[in-house]
């Protein structure tokens, strides 16, 4: 299955990563490049094969319903880009 | 001094014949000078690596050594370390400097590690090459015109060229072993949840595994032992007790029943690998092992199978880098997609972004099931392939590589083509079975690695078998020319 230049606009969209005009074609070509890669899967007889999330077939661990630690929000936020009084800041987003 | 193994560091801080301040300071001037020729470190952290030392010379002093006092080492610029930038080789994370440490890294510290700085790797893991690093590729010391592998190629690099005797490294299809066998040190992918990842900056969440590097077995045996074990932070590390690696490392391999895959030395394999590899499974047969002929007839589908599963995990778990909590953000966003979408584009090299849009073809609505289901029905017929094999023999030996080291850019136009260097080691991950690379030879000047797969939990078996072998051979010594000719 091969893709178009619209699809990897609407992948780019759903990804939220904007694709540069310049290299829409170059993208396109790589991952179709991929995309025949990965196809070579519908010839592998998987009929009645559960699928394998976890290689050892592990289930979550389960723990009691406490607080189990806190965090320091001053630490934690001082990677963040633009704080103020202890919030991210983004670009308004309601008018 | 440089060339001295972690055991051999161990013993000679013992009798006093250095200390950790000296052997610190030695290492530090020696990654001073050749650090600009193989870019092996993103960071150096000489103030507190000496602080740390002396630290470690004044418990020895006390009589409180605990079992990696004063000994260097490297972490992969994937680990979280406290107040130490951590970029996991990407623009995006080029001002990162994490709150906390990494279990690992915080292990290593208990046991009294000498932290020297953060090392070189493909951006987010992602690479074969360590082409994809946003502070540029690591140069291979056994030829500089070479990658090293990929992508803990820095901390392999750093091990070839005598900069550190120890590393931290994660392998999500190879990234440990591939740059193991491509710049001839020994590294160790361990069982899935045997070593916790809490603190590793997720790529594939159910293939990562963090595992040592360093030149010899009972080193990586050394290091796996302070690495290994239950930690509550990582739903996925497994509760399971930690074997005295070095224990059983000298016992002899008489009775050993050694696997060797007919698929894993077809077409594709380097005929020069392929003879390495094959005198490598002579000394093991000398040893008293048993060559028995094994099948894994699924092993051509476990890279397609990889790249679905990986590009899936991958485009879920780099969904966090928003440009609002952490990590880089676009200029003058004029809302809040924009903010998402131009950060995202800026902040991520070409390989991230194309595995984050695979993977967000294969999720999408009408193609899961033909695509992220059919993988996962595939990696089950991957794992029962091993456990048929294994209910047969202890462990499963073969080329780590198809080839030696390649020249930078010579995979560059063709995504696929760099896949495919992975082509023996990714299954392992897909399985989630332990499976580690020792130098076994070189081909055309440069070094190639034997891979030992072994059964789950069974990281003690493989640790014997490389050891033996490394006690009976000398590959592992040898050093990358450029290194001896500037010493001589």
């Amino acid at each position: 299955m091969s893709i178009q230049r619209a699809d990897i606009e609407k992948l780019a969209e759903l990804a939220r990563i904007h694709v540069n005009e310049d290299t829409v074609t170059a993208t396109t070509l790589g991952i179709n490049r991929v995309l025949e890669l990965i196809d070579q899967l519908r010839a592998a007889d998987t009929t009645g094969i559960a699928p394998l999330a976890n290689p050892l077939d592990a289930t979550q661990r389960l723990r009691e319903d406490l607080v189990s630690e806190t965090i320091d929000r001053d630490a934690l936020q001082a990677a963040a880009p633009a704080v103020e009084a202890g919030l991210y800041l983004v670009p308004k987003v309601v008018e | 001094m440089h060339d001295l193994t972690l055991a051999q560091m161990c013993h000679g801080l013992a009798r006093r014949d250095f200390s950790s301040a000296e052997l610190t300071r030695h290492l530090l001037e020696r990654i001073g000078t050749a650090n600009p020729r193989y870019n092996a470190f993103i960071t150096t952290t000489p103030e507190t690596a000496l602080a740390q030392a002396a630290a470690a010379d004044q418990r020895r002093a006390a009589g409180d050594a605990p079992a990696l006092c004063g000994l260097p080492i490297a972490h992969k610029d994937i680990f979280c370390t406290r107040g130490l930038r951590t970029s996991c080789g990407s623009r995006m994370l080029d001002n990162f400097v994490p709150p906390y440490d990494a279990t690992v890294v915080e292990r290593l510290a208990a046991a009294g590690a000498v932290v020297l700085g953060k090392t070189n790797m493909d951006e987010f893991a992602m690479g074969s090459s360590n082409e994809t690093s946003y502070y540029g590729p690591v140069k291979n010391p056994w030829a500089t015109t070479c990658v090293p592998g990929g992508s803990s190629g820095g901390s392999a690099a750093a091990l070839a060229a005598r900069l550190v005797p120890g590393a931290t490294a994660s392998d999500t299809g190879g990234s440990i072993r591939q740059p193991a066998a491509l710049c001839g040190v020994t590294g160790l992918k361990p069982t899935y949840g045997r070593v916790s990842r809490w603190g590793m900056i997720a790529f594939a969440s159910s293939l990562d595994q963090a595992g040592p590097m360093a030149r010899t077995a009972e080193d990586v045996a050394l290091l796996l032992q302070v690495m290994a074990g239950f930690d509550a932070r990582d739903s996925t590390c497994l509760d399971r007790p930690v074997p005295d690696y070095a224990a059983t490392l000298e016992q002899p391999l008489a009775g050993l029943r050694i696997g060797v895959p007919d698929e894993y030395f077809g077409a594709g394999l380097n005929p020069g690998t392929e003879r390495a590899v094959r005198e490598a499974l002579a000394e093991f047969q000398r040893q008293g092992a048993h060559l028995v002929a094994i099948s894994l007839p699924h092993s051509g589908l476990a890279v397609p199978a990889y790249y679905v599963i990986a590009p899936t995990e991958a485009s879920a778990n780099l969904a966090r880098f928003d440009g609002v909590r952490y990590g880089h953000r676009c200029a003058d966003p004029v809302d809040l997609r924009d903010l998402y979408m131009r950060s995202r584009e800026e902040g991520f090299g070409d390989e991230v972004k194309r595995r984050i849009l695979i993977g967000t073809y294969c999720l999408s609505a009408g193609y899961y099931d033909a695509y992220y289901n059919k993988a996962q029905q595939v990696r089950r017929l991957i794992r029962q392939d091993f456990l048929d094999a294994f209910a047969k023999v202890d462990l499963i030996l073969g080329p780590t590589c198809p080839n030696p080291a390649f020249a930078f850019g010579a995979k560059g136009g063709d995504p696929v083509a760099m896949y495919l260097e992975d082509i023996y080691t990714i299954a392992a991950n897909l399985a989630g079975l332990p499976a580690l690379s020792v130098p076994c030879g070189l081909v055309d000047a440069k070094p190639v690695g034997l891979q030992i797969i072994g059964n789950y939990f069974d990281e003690a078996r493989m640790l014997n078998a490389a050891h033996r072998y490394q006690l009976a051979t000398g590959w592992h010594r040898l050093a990358p020319p450029a290194l001896t000719e500037a010493a001589a």
